[in-house]
């Protein structure tokens, strides 16, 4: 069976299986989506706890709306768009103020990937905008093998930190290992906007590694 | 052909289309210009594979799931739907 056909195919089961009451389902389903479900979920709602809540909200209208899923969209699709309704109504609900223009319009602010002090000027005579201060070496410590705990938490540190729309552009595309095409359709992206987030989150999780490996070097 | 297009790319426009090159989403044309940038030039070459890098270790952090306990209620909440 092609992949696609193979898919739909398992959901068909798995829905069937939900329907029939079959807890092992559920939980797998739990299992599978809920991290990414509350990535998508802390993007909207001001905090973890409230994040849990919209997840937790989220499964049970799974459950009471699965009979009228009718597999026109796929599960994970379906999901999804509970989800992010969910959260949306819970965000205004909180009268947060949607800090999530960065979503509908990344090119709205000028964020260059690279300091722009670390480039020769335009006008330089024979290297204009080449690197000033290029980057050094990362060395064995950026080796995958040897790339130890405190690495680790520098980068998912910096990842939190992340501004809401970049952060969960790069966690479901790097964490998750989302395709691009499954990130647009959920946050509701262009193609063009989705890859500008993630390119000014991954470059600004460069820069954290880069300012942390020169200080321990 | 207009001038961009034959103009050799600096380092400052290379980092910005670093991930359209890395998603295969660059065109034709500016693809040419980043790879023969990046032949000549060492620093580059170290910015591709530091975000190279990020990309990879990103990989390797845990996503955040629910609690144990709030699985828990949501398991006992199905009980309770199917039993309804």
């Amino acid at each position: 069976m092609a992949p696609a056909a193979e898919m739909r195919s398992m959901e068909a089961d798995l829905i069937a299986r939900l329907r029939g009451g079959d807890e092992a389902a559920f939980s797998c389903l739990v299992h599978t989506y809920s991290a990414s479900l509350k990535r998508v979920a802390i993007a909207f709602v001001p905090s973890d706890a409230v994040a849990d809540e919209v997840v937790q909200d989220t499964w049970l209208a799974v459950l009471n709306g699965i009979d009228r899923f009718e597999g026109r969209s796929s599960v994970k699709t379906w999901i999804f768009r509970i989800l992010t309704n969910r959260a949306k109504t819970r965000a205004i609900r909180e009268r947060r103020t949607i800090n999530f223009s960065e979503l509908e319009d990344p090119l709205e602010t000028d964020q260059p990937a690279v300091d722009p002090a670390r480039f020769l000027p335009a006008s330089h005579s024979t290297w204009p905008g080449h690197w000033a201060s290029p980057p050094e070496h990362w060395s064995a410590s950026a080796e995958d093998a040897v790339v130890g705990r405190e690495t680790m938490e520098v980068l998912r540190r910096g990842l939190e930190s992340l501004p809401p729309a970049q952060r969960v552009v790069v966690a479901l595309r790097d964490v998750h290992g989302w395709p691009a095409s499954d990130v647009c359709e959920v946050l509701g992206l262009s193609e063009a906007n989705q890859r500008v987030l993630l390119h000014r989150g991954r470059s600004r999780l460069r820069g954290a590694l880069e300012v942390y490996f020169a200080e321990n070097a | 052909m207009n001038d961009d297009t034959r103009k050799e790319m600096a380092c400052q426009e290379l980092v910005e289309v670093i991930t359209d090159y890395l998603e295969a989403r660059l065109p034709e044309v500016d693809r040419g210009r980043f790879e023969a940038h990046l032949a000549s030039c060492s620093a580059c070459q170290e910015h591709l594979e530091q975000m190279r890098a990020v990309v990879r270790l990103t990989g390797r952090l845990t996503p955040q799931s629910l609690e144990p306990a709030t699985v828990d209620s949501l398991l006992s909440a199905f009980r309770r739907w199917r039993d309804s």
